[in-house]
C-alpha cells in the first residue's frame, strides 16, 4: 500500500508541469468531459475524435525522445509505418478471431521496437548525437517509404497480405476483444473512441510517473549535459537505447490503431510530409512536456482538419509558417508557454492573498 | 563482352554515382563544417537551382548559362534564408534543423500551389556514345566533370582566396576570429548563400536528366545526407573520399539488385560506418594526421 503511494506521487514532480489539487481537478473534469463526450456527438465526429486521439501516441513518443531525451528522431514515422504494416500482415494472415487482433496489436509493436532496438543500438553505441541523429532517422524512414512504395508487384506478399505498393494495404480487420457470446468489434466510432481514450489515459498517466521517477531523471540529465551524466556513472548509451526505444512502441501503438482506425495503410503515411506533421505538434505544443504535447497536438490537428476543408493545399503552407515561427517566437512550444504563464499567475495570486 | 567493356561500364556507373553524391551533398557539407548546421531545405534548394534554370532556358538561355542563373538565384534565396531565420538559431543546431524543414515544407507546396505539379524539362544534351553493345550518355561524363570541378574549385576558394582564409579562421575559432576583426556574421552569410548556390548548381546540372516536380529535392537528400554524415565537416577530405566510397557501395549494388537497392546499400553502410567511424571519415582521417 505504502509502495503503491510512492508510486503515485511520481504522477508529479519536476519534469512534468501541473500539480497539486487544481490541476488534478482540471484533468478530470477533462476526463470526463472526453467520456461524456460521445453522449452529444454524432458517430462519425466521435470516430474523428479518436484519429485525432491516435496521433497524440506518436506526438507522445516524440514528446519522449525529443522533448525529454534532447536526441530529434525522424525515426517515429518509420516505427509508426513498421507496426502499421506489421498489425496488417498479420491480421490478414491470422484473422480477428480469439482476440488474434490484440496479440496483433501487441506483435506489432514488439516489431517496431525491436527494429528500434536494432537502429538504436548502431547510433547510440556509435555516439551519434545531436543533428546526426536526426539525419540518419530521416534517411531510415525516407527509405522505408520508397522501399513500400515499390512492393506494388505480386510477388511482394507475406503470406495472404499483398504490400501493393504505393496504394498499400487495405481491408483488415478492425481490433476485435473477445467477450462472452459476442465478439467487441471496434469500428472508427465510439467503441473504438472508448479504448483509444483508455489507452491514451493509462499512456499518459505511466509516462508522467515514467519521468519524475529516476530513470526520467536520468533522461534528463542527459539532455542537459551528456559529459555530466557520464561522470555521474551512468551509462547514457543504455539510458537513450532504452528512452528511444519505449518512443519507438508508442509511435508503433499509433501506427497500428491508425491502421486499425481507417483499415488501410499507404507508404505516404512514411514520407517526408508524415514525418513532418508530429513534428510541428509537438514543437508548437511544447516538446518538452506531456501535458502540453497531448494539447498541442489536439489543437494543431483540430486546426490543420478545419484548414483542409477550406483550403486544403494552403494548410500545409500554413504548418510550415507555423513550425518556422514557433522555433523563432516561442522556441519551448507556445501551450508550454501559455501553461507556465497560467502556473505562474496562479502562485502570484496565492502570494497575494497571505 | 570482353574485360575491357565491363570494366569501363563499372567505371561510368562509379563516376555517375560519385558524381551524383558529391553534388549533391558539397553545398550541404559546406554550410554543415563551416556552422554545424544542418539544412534540411537543401532538397529545396536544389529543386530551386532546376526550375530556374529549366525557365530561364526555356526563354531562350543557352544551358550553361541557365545552370549558371540556377545557382545564382538559389544563393540568392539561401543568402535570404539566412537573414531571416537560420541567422537567429545559430546557437541552437537541432531547432535550425526543425526550422529549415518548415520551410522545405512551404517550398515544397508553395511550389506546387505557384508552378503546378510538374514542369516542362531540359532535353538531355550531347547524345550518347557507344562501347561494346552499350550505349552511354555523354551528359553523364560531363557531370562527373563538373563533379571534379566544384570539388577543384572549392578548394580553391577555401585554399588561396582571402575570404577562404577568413572562413577557414571563423570554423576553426569563431571568437578569436571575430576578435581579430573578421565579421564572423558576414562570412556565415556568405557561407550560407555558397552552399546554397552549390546546391542550385546541382538541381541545374541535374535539371536535364530528370523530371520536374515540387518533391524532386526528395531523390537528392538522402543521397546527400548520407554522403555529408559519413564524410563528416571537411569537404575535401570527408564529402570527396565518402562520395568515392558510396559511390562504389551504389554503382555495385544497383548493378546488382536495382535502384532500390543501391540505395539501401547506402543506408547500411552508413549506419555500420558511423558505429566504426562516429566523427566520419574526414575525423577519421584529421585524428590520424595529428
Amino acid at each position: 500500500m505504502n509502495g503503491l503511494l510512492v508510486f503515485l506521487r511520481r504522477l508529479e514532480g519536476p519534469q512534468t508541469v501541473g500539480h497539486g489539487r487544481a490541476f488534478w481537478i482540471v484533468f478530470a473534469i477533462v476526463l470526463a468531459g472526453a467520456c461524456a463526450y460521445p453522449l452529444v456527438a454524432d458517430g462519425y465526429t466521435v470516430g474523428n475524435t479518436a484519429y485525432f486521439f491516435v496521433w497524440v501516441f506518436i506526438a507522445l513518443s516524440l514528446c519522449l525522445i525529443w522533448g525529454y531525451g534532447g536526441s530529434l528522431s525522424f525515426g517515429q514515422t518509420a516505427f509508426f509505418g513498421i507496426a502499421g504494416y506489421g498489425y496488417g500482415v498479420l491480421t490478414i494472415n491470422f484473422g480477428s478471431a480469439y482476440g488474434f487482433t490484440l496479440i496483433a496489436l501487441l506483435l506489432a509493436i514488439a516489431i517496431a521496437a525491436l527494429f528500434a532496438l536494432l537502429l538504436g543500438y548502431f547510433m547510440f553505441f556509435g555516439r551519434i548525437a545531436g543533428v546526426f541523429l536526426g539525419i540518419v532517422t530521416l534517411a531510415v524512414t525516407l527509405m522505408f517509404e520508397r522501399f513500400m512504395a515499390q512492393t506494388a508487384g505480386p510477388e511482394w506478399h507475406i503470406g495472404a497480405a499483398r504490400l501493393n505498393g504505393f496504394n498499400g494495404m487495405s481491408a483488415m480487420p478492425p481490433i476485435t476483444i473477445p467477450w462472452f457470446g459476442e465478439d467487441i468489434v471496434l469500428f472508427a466510432d465510439i467503441g473504438l473512441y472508448y479504448f483509444v481514450l483508455g489507452l491514451l489515459v493509462v499512456v499518459y498517466l505511466s509516462l508522467r510517473i515514467l519521468m519524475n521517477s529516476a530513470f526520467g531523471n536520468v533522461i534528463v540529465a542527459i539532455r542537459e549535459n551528456p559529459e555530466r551524466a557520464e561522470m555521474l556513472g551512468y551509462d547514457i548509451r543504455k539510458y537513450q537505447l532504452i528512452t528511444f526505444v519505449i518512443g519507438a512502441a508508442l509511435a508503433g501503438l499509433s501506427g497500428v490503431l491508425y491502421t486499425a482506425w481507417g483499415q488501410y495503410i499507404t507508404p505516404s503515411s512514411m514520407g517526408m510530409t508524415a514525418a513532418a506533421l508530429p513534428l510541428i505538434w509537438v514543437a508548437v505544443g511544447g516538446r518538452s512536456d506531456l501535458t502540453s504535447t497531448v494539447i498541442g497536438t489536439l489543437v494543431v490537428l483540430s486546426a490543420f482538419q478545419a484548414l483542409t476543408i477550406y483550403g486544403s493545399q494552403y494548410a500545409l503552407v500554413f504548418m510550415g509558417v507555423l513550425l518556422v515561427l514557433t522555433v523563432l517566437i516561442a522556441p519551448n512550444g507556445l501551450v508550454l508557454a501559455v501553461m507556465n504563464l497560467l502556473s505562474r499567475l496562479a502562485t502570484r495570486g496565492k502570494e497575494g492573498k497571505r | 563482352m570482353d574485360i575491357a567493356t565491363l570494366l569501363f561500364s563499372a567505371l561510368y556507373q562509379f563516376g555517375d554515382a560519385f558524381a551524383f553524391l558529391v553534388l549533391s551533398a558539397c553545398g550541404l557539407a559546406v554550410i554543415f563544417g563551416m556552422m554545424g548546421v544542418i539544412n534540411l531545405a537543401h532538397g529545396e534548394f536544389i529543386m530551386c537551382g532546376a526550375y530556374v534554370t529549366a525557365s530561364t532556358a526555356h526563354a531562350g538561355l543557352p544551358l550553361p548559362l541557365a545552370i549558371a542563373a540556377g545557382a545564382v538565384v538559389s544563393a540568392l534565396v539561401g543568402a535570404l534564408v539566412e537573414l531571416v531565420v537560420v541567422r537567429h538559431l545559430y546557437d541552437r543546431p537541432l531547432d535550425t534543423i526543425v526550422a529549415t524543414w518548415g520551410l522545405s515544407l512551404i517550398a515544397t507546396q508553395g511550389t506546387l500551389i505557384a508552378v503546378g505539379s510538374t514542369m516542362a524539362g531540359v532535353g538531355t544534351p550531347f547524345g550518347s556514345f557507344q562501347v561494346g553493345h552499350y550505349s552511354y550518355s555523354i551528359y553523364r561524363l560531363v557531370l562527373f566533370g563538373a563533379a571534379l570541378g566544384v570539388l577543384a574549385g572549392l578548394y580553391m576558394l577555401f585554399n588561396w582566396t582571402r575570404f577562404g582564409v577568413l572562413a577557414r579562421a571563423t570554423i576553426q575559432v569563431p571568437h578569436m576570429a571575430a576578435a581579430l576583426g573578421v565579421d564572423t556574421r558576414l562570412i556565415y552569410s556568405l557561407t550560407f548563400a555558397c552552399g546554397a548556390g552549390l546546391a542550385g548548381l546541382a538541381g541545374g546540372l541535374y535539371a536535364p536528366t530528370m523530371t520536374l516536380v515540387p518533391t524532386m529535392g526528395a531523390t537528392f537528400i538522402m543521397e546527400a545526407f548520407v554522403t555529408v554524415v559519413i564524410g563528416g565537416a571537411d569537404v575535401f577530405l570527408g564529402t570527396a573520399p565518402a562520395g568515392a566510397v558510396l559511390a562504389v557501395v551504389k554503382s555495385a549494388m544497383t548493378s546488382w539488385q536495382g535502384q532500390l537497392f543501391g540505395q539501401i546499400g547506402l543506408l547500411v553502410a552508413v549506419i555500420i560506418v558511423v558505429r566504426v567511424l562516429p566523427k566520419g571519415i574526414s575525423g577519421f582521417l584529421l585524428r590520424e594526421r595529428t
